[in-house]
């Protein structure tokens, strides 16, 4: 079986403006939701307080409110979590009281009239420590980039190496993008993943970059156009075939995972996606603008090459 | 051979995961008591008169493990035990791998689980270092005040300004006298005349770090001992950075009470022990008016004086040393208040014993009306020592048993004087029902991928799908094994999420293989040729795109804290051990199956 034949290259770079103008696009207005939406911070940069309970059986959310506002915790954003009779209260962080037993005194309020209720998960963050975990996340995204970069840079070319970053960058923005128009909710695990979708997307970008290099060597004619366009021919089978079964795993931890990887998965799925599409279109592109050439990519020891395809031929 | 060996050293790790853990009670020696066999005699009886089902009693590293049945039996056990041993033994509720005894020789143990999925508390606490250098700068305004007093150089005025300590004169003269005294006595103070009569000084940075470091370290010996209280297993006490403390509990079912017991406070006093009146009269309950009756902790009866000579708070520092003649010691500094409360109590009272008496808040197991627990209040004589001399702002108090003792005792003296108060920034508490609930769901979540991916594999590229999905579950072997190796690695929901993502990815190698396998035969090669050729070409590329995403997982492993380190963890050893699969294991079979024979069409 196989899902797409090509006995042709496919004209992929032909498209290369529009696809260049659709992602411009796409960067301004993520940028701009980000400007103006932000993102929904959780817990874990914001710093507070969320505990999870859960209820025997459907939860009253109303009633839930209404003990809080008694027991003085009346700006808690109380919502169903998962399933409903899962509640999770949101506390912003408040000076005066011992933040570290907010949690037991929100347990206390819930049980006051008798219900049995469950703690499921409470989790605290200090305000200073949110705000260095989100240092940390920032700094973590930068060196991850600058790596790479120098990995790729190191590795192939440094006109490769800006194509590959701004491709990642292209991404981590998107997904950004997505989760302030959504609204949906940042936290650490969506750090990690955003982390992972740079591994995954620079993983696609690179199997490209490989056959450009090998091909450029390779074919006698053609121009770096022609060349880009056939390697992301061969490599296209591939490149839909992993997107494919990372998805499919993906859309099973995301309907099987839970909702506290929820975030996680979306964040991967959407990820995976706009990875793929970028590996073919900015990484390329980007590198054909800025005038990739045969010369660039020809290794110093062309004899050893030429020696290592004799037998083939 | 070097594959099927390193396959089967990987599975042989990864087995005990699949015998899973037994409910167990682990009973350890408190202060005063020992683990022995003749303890292993009693508990056994005591338990065969229980109906609690019991599966094995083993002593080891000076703890007794009883095995149980399941968590019911966990509870009754560790209730009925804790009433049969009393304050001396810590009884604790703990997880024991089931595995068969030789798996466990060989260092074969399951997968450490992370307290999202077993349930637990994690507190990241932070050590108040400002509180430190304030208290040690007022502690130098009073040196200053009784050392320049005592060498009879006369100033005006010493203040604490911003975070120097500043000492105006009368004139220049015994400025330099003043700085050149205070300099030599203070090698660790940074001195400066500022002009006007006056001279700064401030801490050096040496020394700032000593104090942050003795706060912190005494801050970690405070907490390790409450934590021990508490009975847990296998609770996790570390330093991070230079002002923090990590507390991980796992298992732990009264979250409420954990952190009551952890913010309690221990204070000490030292009183005269009373020698007006007979022990034994207050025994029977005659306890004179201005005294009281508390026990030393061998149990014998002590009779002290109400009044307090001193509190603890005025201790700065207490060790456990030797003195002259090689016997324990406990040496004592206490600050310029304490010296002179100290000095003027001791004047008239030379050759009385006096007592130490440790005061610890532990909770009782009740609470109010208003769900609040209630604390007991529990005095202890720890030491009672003859005053040989009139004391002062050092001391010490020898005749101590053993060196251990002296340790013990400095312990107790430093958790009674709190250099710094420590304040919980983080918590992440779990509860035991949502740990094994998102153990079910990590696991649902693998088995899903997994299978699609099966399924997928073998539908597009027939038997060469076979391979792949053999390396498949061979890596996921591995990754269990590997994580199960290292010892320090722990596995997470994130974790878990990050073995799914492996699965998704590992097969991505073999994508890569098979494409280019396809493309020679495409070109016209033989099979045997496009199999070569296809493995050899990919193989630089499965590196590059590899090493890349690695580079990724170890930064998050860097810079991550908890849960996405899980993940880190997870992504990197997948990744290593799906390259090893992919590119080694998949080509052992595919030569295997396919390998020196002449093959006209190839199943991909």
């Amino acid at each position: 079986m196989r899902l797409f034949k090509f006995d042709q290259e496919i004209p992929f770079m032909s498209l290369r403006m529009p696809a260049m103008i659709l992602s411009a696009l796409l960067v301004i207005g993520s940028i701009a939701s980000l400007a103006v939406n932000q993102l929904n911070w959780g817990l874990d940069f914001t710093g507070g307080t969320v505990i999870e309970v859960g209820y025997e059986g459907a939860a009253d959310l109303s009633q839930v409110r209404d003990q809080l506002q008694q027991a003085d915790f009346g700006d808690a954003v109380v919502q169903t979590f998962g399933s409903s009779s899962d509640v999770l209260i949101r506390l912003a962080p408040r000076k005066g009281v011992k933040a570290a037993t907010m949690g037991d005194q929100v347990m206390v309020a819930l049980r006051s009239d008798g219900q049995q209720v469950e703690m499921r998960r409470i989790e605290f963050v200090g305000p200073q420590v949110g705000q260095e975990l989100t240092e940390q996340g920032g700094l973590a995204m930068l060196v991850a980039l600058l790596c790479i970069l120098m990995y790729v840079a190191m590795r192939f070319e440094w006109r490769f190496g800006v194509g590959a970053v701004a491709a990642l960058a292209h991404d981590v923005i998107l997904t950004l993008g997505l989760f302030s128009i959504l609204q949906l909710e940042f936290d650490l695990t969506v750090l990690a993943a955003l982390l992972a979708v740079i591994g995954y997307s620079l993983n696609d970008t690179i199997v490209v970059m490989d056959r450009i290099r090998e091909n450029f060597r390779k074919l006698r004619k053609g121009g770096p156009e022609e060349v880009i366009n056939w390697s992301l021919t061969q490599t296209f089978n591939r490149t839909v075939i992993t997107s494919l079964t990372t998805i499919l795993v993906l859309l099973a931890l995301f309907f099987k995972g839970g909702a506290l990887i929820h975030g996680f998965a979306t964040a991967l799925l959407m990820g995976v996606i706009i990875g793929t599409y970028s590996s073919i279109y900015v990484a390329s592109s980007i590198s054909l603008a800025m005038g990739i050439s045969k010369e660039d990519l020809m290794p110093p020891e062309v004899e050893k090459e030429g020696a290592d395809q004799d037998p083939l031929v | 051979m070097m594959v099927i060996l390193v396959i089967a050293v990987c599975a042989l790790y990864a087995s005990p995961n699949l015998y899973g853990e037994d409910h167990a009670v682990q009973i350890s020696a408190g202060r005063n008591a020992v683990v022995d066999l003749d303890l292993m005699d009693r508990v056994s009886n005591h338990l065969d008169d229980t109906k609690i089902g019991v599966k094995s009693v083993q002593m080891e590293d000076d703890q007794l493990l009883i095995r149980v049945a399941d968590g019911d039996d966990q509870l009754s056990a560790r209730d009925s035990l804790a009433a049969l041993l009393g304050s001396d033994y810590v009884v604790a509720l703990n997880l024991a791998p089931a595995a068969p005894e030789w798996l466990q020789n060989i260092g074969g143990t399951p997968m450490k689980l992370g307290l999202d999925l077993r349930g637990g508390v994690h507190f990241l606490m932070e050590v108040d270092m400002n509180a430190a250098i304030v208290r040690a700068q007022e502690q130098m305004v009073d040196d200053f005040r009784n050392s320049l007093r005592e060498e009879r150089l006369r100033y005006r005025r010493v203040e604490q300004q911003g975070d120097k300590v500043e000492v105006q004169f009368r004139d220049q003269e015994t400025l330099d006298q003043a700085i050149r005294f205070l300099s030599t006595n203070n090698p660790d103070l940074e001195i400066e005349d500022i002009g006007a009569q006056t001279l700064a000084a401030n801490l050096s940075e040496q020394r700032r770090k000593e104090i942050q470091e003795y706060a912190l370290k005494q801050n970690i010996t405070i907490m390790r001992n409450r934590v021990n209280q508490l009975g847990v297993a296998e609770p996790v006490i570390q330093r991070q950075g230079s002002d923090r403390i990590v507390v991980q509990l796992p298992g732990i079912q009264d979250t409420a009470r954990a952190k009551e017991i952890l913010n309690a406070t221990a204070t000490l006093q030292f009183r005269l022990v009373d020698l007006d009146h007979d022990v034994r009269d207050a025994v029977e309950g005659r306890v004179p008016p201005g005294s009281q009756l508390l026990m030393d902790r061998n149990g014998q009866p002590q009779l002290l004086q109400k009044q307090v000579m001193l509190t603890g708070d005025h201790i700065i520092d207490a060790n456990s040393s030797f003195d002259e003649y090689g016997r324990p010691q406990v040496n004592i500094d206490l600050d310029s208040e304490g010296g002179s409360k100290m000095s003027r109590s001791t004047k008239d009272n030379i050759g009385k014993p006096m007592a130490t008496v440790f005061i610890e808040y532990k909770p009782s197991g009740k609470t109010d009306q208003q769900g609040k627990i209630i604390f007991d209040k529990h005095e202890e004589v720890i030491n009672v020592a003859t005053i040989q001399a009139r004391l002062g702002n050092s001391f010490r108090i020898t005749g101590i048993d053993s060196p251990a003792e002296a340790q013990n005792l400095s312990l107790l003296l430093r958790a009674g004087a709190l250099v710094a108060p420590i304040q919980i920034v983080e918590e992440r508490t779990v509860g035991p029902s949502l740990g094994q609930e998102n153990i079910d769901l990590g696991m649902q979540a693998i088995v899903w991928g997994l299978v699609l991916i099966l399924v997928f594999m073998v539908a597009y590229y027939k038997k060469f799908g076979l391979v792949a999905n053999a390396a498949l579950v061979i890596n996921l072997v591995m990754i269990v094994g590997v994580m199960s190796m290292i010892p320090g690695a722990t596995l997470t929901l994130p974790g878990m999420a990050g073995i799914v993502l492996t699965v998704g990815m590992a097969v991505d190698a073999n994508v890569l293989i098979f494409e280019r396998i396809r493309e020679e035969i495409r070109d016209g090669r033989s099979p045997q040729q496009a199999i070569h050729h296809g493995y050899d070409s990919a193989l630089s590329t499965i590196a590059d795109a590899n090493i890349t995403t690695l580079i990724a997982a170890v930064i998050l492993f860097a810079v991550g804290t908890g849960p996405v380190k899980g993940f880190s963890i997870t992504l990197a050893i997948g990744i290593l051990t799906s390259m090893f699969t992919a590119i080694v294991g998949t080509r052992a079979i595919v030569n295997a199956v396919w390998g020196g024979k002449r093959l006209n069409k190839l199943s991909i």
